[in-house]
């Protein structure tokens, strides 16, 4: 069985379509509070691109290619572990003030600004 | 089945996994109560799909074949130390800079996007006209998500300190992205077998980046700081837009709806974003353009007045009315239960009491309202911006609690300022202001606030959370002994 993937012309306009159409529905009635957090967590989203960067660069085959490659992998992995460091620290702020599952980072993150200070 | 039947089959059941994932854990990302497990769910999908794609090891050309184990080395090397540096910065940046570290993570999207475009023009392969054209669109919008973003952080950390503006700057950027666009059209012209080759290829590749990269740049050096998270946002769809694109050159379904969906999602956060910060796109982005502003900080009369937390809560204790101006700070340092029980002392006493919130209190629009809610704080004793703006003037203290550039009168009457014609609070005009601030940084726009030195403000210095404490208890010491 073949199970490489052929996409042409108008079956990736319908991909697109269907993915734009989908992403606009799912963001649409979210509340203003969110708006950074959910930028942040479609910004850790778009570092899939790390995995067209690994297909580059395995593919490699001329040292330029492969500087390249490395090049793509690095910043896409930045890309999706930092998108994901973040989004979680700026979700954990949002608890209600009942839960206290977060305190402790909270306390860190006190204690830090205290520092600051 | 042969083992890269088997690799392909396990790429293409992960991915779509992950694309699918993807969508759950944004749509779970959208509501706060279930926004936390919406991350977590996206985060699977990720790790899997990267897992996954050490199996494109099986499926390689026969060209790449004999530097596959380099390959892979660099690969995992890449991952980790990529991820690793990033993840790190993640843990470690301050809540306050979230905005900037965003930035630098979505331009390095954008720069993975033109890195891949990048293998893919220099490569040996002969792509059709569709194909190189859809990867030097990726490979443009990537580039200009790259260095823009690259700006954007520069601009938030503090590194470029005010916007770069210069007559004729606007036809300039115009002429930039037309001259890339050209050596784009030229670089499909060549591989079309166009006869007249000006230049070899690779230059005209390098050129083309060169290009891309500098129009980000251009584009995104006159904005003024306080619009920064409306520009993060549009560089985030573009990064998103990038991904999809490059996704189709490489024949990969999940970057391109991953890609898309973050494309459409931040195309409309953005939207929403502008509207609460009431200003268009098409104003964030050119309004600022062509005008030569040189912005002053000289004009400033008035010196900075600190004062002590205990001397403005008891002046505060007998005044008639508090009108309170919170901002990022007093979320950042979790003051808000403090604030609060300050608060029902001064109702206690008679004071009448009220909170006045900026569209884009917070930085995150919209936050300020359910942090304060959740603090107890009832609904009755919270006012927008336009409901509350006339009441300042006859209001005897108005205290502002880690908020800058919401209620910096340039935003009023000084044209050459960034924030010119961002809607602030009134707060100068009430009769005594006092403004908690954890030092004597500028505010997120970077500019100076004028309203710290007028006659009327009294600064306190110190962490939100520490002041709110202080003043409790120089209002209860009242009730034995008078506080000094």
């Amino acid at each position: 069985m073949d199970f490489s993937i052929h996409i042409t012309g108008f079956v990736a306009l319908y991909i697109f379509m269907l993915a734009a159409f989908a992403g606009w529905v799912i963001i649409g009635h979210v509340p203003a509070i969110l708006h950074t957090p959910l930028m942040s967590g479609s910004n850790f989203v778009h570092g899939i691109v790390v995995v067209g960067g690994m297909f580059a660069l395995l593919n490699a085959s001329t040292v330029q290619e492969q500087a390249i490659g490395f090049f793509a992998v690095l910043l896409g992995a930045g890309n999706a572990a930092g998108g994901y460091a973040v989004t979680v620290r700026m979700l954990a702020m949002f608890q209600t003030s009942g839960q206290k599952t977060h305190s402790a980072k909270h306390g860190r993150a006190k204690a830090r600004h205290l520092k600051a200070t | 089945m042969t083992m890269t039947g088997i690799a392909q089959l396990i790429i293409g059941v992960t991915d779509l996994v992950a694309a699918l994932l993807f969508m759950y854990g944004l749509k779970r990302m959208s509501s706060p109560v279930t926004a936390p497990s919406g991350i977590f769910v996206a985060g699977i999908g990720m790790l899997v799909a990267v897992l996954a794609g050490f199996f494109y090891a099986f499926d390689v050309g026969a060209a790449a074949k004999p530097h596959l184990t380099v390959n892979v080395g660099l690969g995992v090397l890449a991952l980790v130390v990529g991820g690793g540096i990033a993840w790190w910065g993640g843990k470690k940046v301050a809540m306050t800079a979230m905005p900037q570290m965003v930035a630098l993570y979505n331009g390095m999207g954008g720069g993975a996007a033109g890195a891949i475009a990048a293998v893919e023009l220099f490569g040996t392969k002969t792509p059709g006209a569709t194909q190189l054209v859809v990867t030097l669109l990726g490979a443009l919008i990537g580039s200009i998500s790259l260095s823009g973003s690259l700006i954007a952080w520069a601009k938030l950390e503090g590194v470029i300190k005010k916007p770069l503006r210069v007559p004729g700057q606007q036809y300039f950027n115009i002429l930039v992205l037309l001259g890339t666009l050209a050596v784009a059209a030229y670089l499909v012209y060549v591989a079309q077998g166009g006869i007249g080759q000006l230049l070899p290829t690779p230059q005209l590749i390098y050129l083309f980046f060169g290009c891309a990269l500098a129009y980000g740049i251009l584009m995104t050096l006159p904005i003024g700081g306080a619009d920064m998270p409306v520009v993060i946002s549009i560089y985030n769809a573009a990064t998103g837009l990038a991904v999809g694109l490059e996704g189709f050159v490489l024949e990969n379904p999940a970057l391109m709806i991953a890609g898309m969906v973050v494309g459409a999602a931040g195309t409309l956060l953005t939207l929403l974003m502008a509207k609460a910060m009431n200003r268009s796109v098409a104003n964030v982005l050119f309004t600022n353009f062509g005008g030569a502003a040189k912005h002053k900080t000289s004009h400033i009369k008035g010196s900075l007045k600190p004062t002590a937390a205990a001397d403005a809560a008891i002046f505060m204790r007998y005044a008639k009315s508090v009108i309170i101006v919170p901002g990022y700070g007093l979320a950042a340092a979790q003051a808000q239960q403090k604030l609060y029980e300050f608060v029902k002392l001064l109702l206690a006493a008679g004071v009448s009491v009220k909170f006045a919130i900026h569209p884009v209190a917070g930085r995150m629009p919209g936050q300020m309202d359910v942090l304060l809610a959740e603090a107890g704080v009832p609904y009755d004793l919270i006012f927008q911006l336009d409901d509350i703006n006339e009441e300042f003037k006859t209001t005897d203290v108005a205290l502002v609690i880690g908020a800058n550039d919401v209620v910096n009168p340039a935003a009023r009457t000084d044209k050459s300022s960034p924030i010119f014609g961002m809607p602030i609070l009134n707060a100068d005009q009430a009769k005594q202001v006092y403004v908690v601030k954890r030092g004597q940084g500028k505010g997120y726009a970077d500019i100076v606030n004028a309203l710290f030195y007028a006659d009327n403000c009294n600064m306190v210095y110190g962490d939100a959370a520490a002041v709110m404490t202080m003043m409790i208890e120089a209002v209860r010491g009242l009730g034995t002994k008078a506080a000094a």
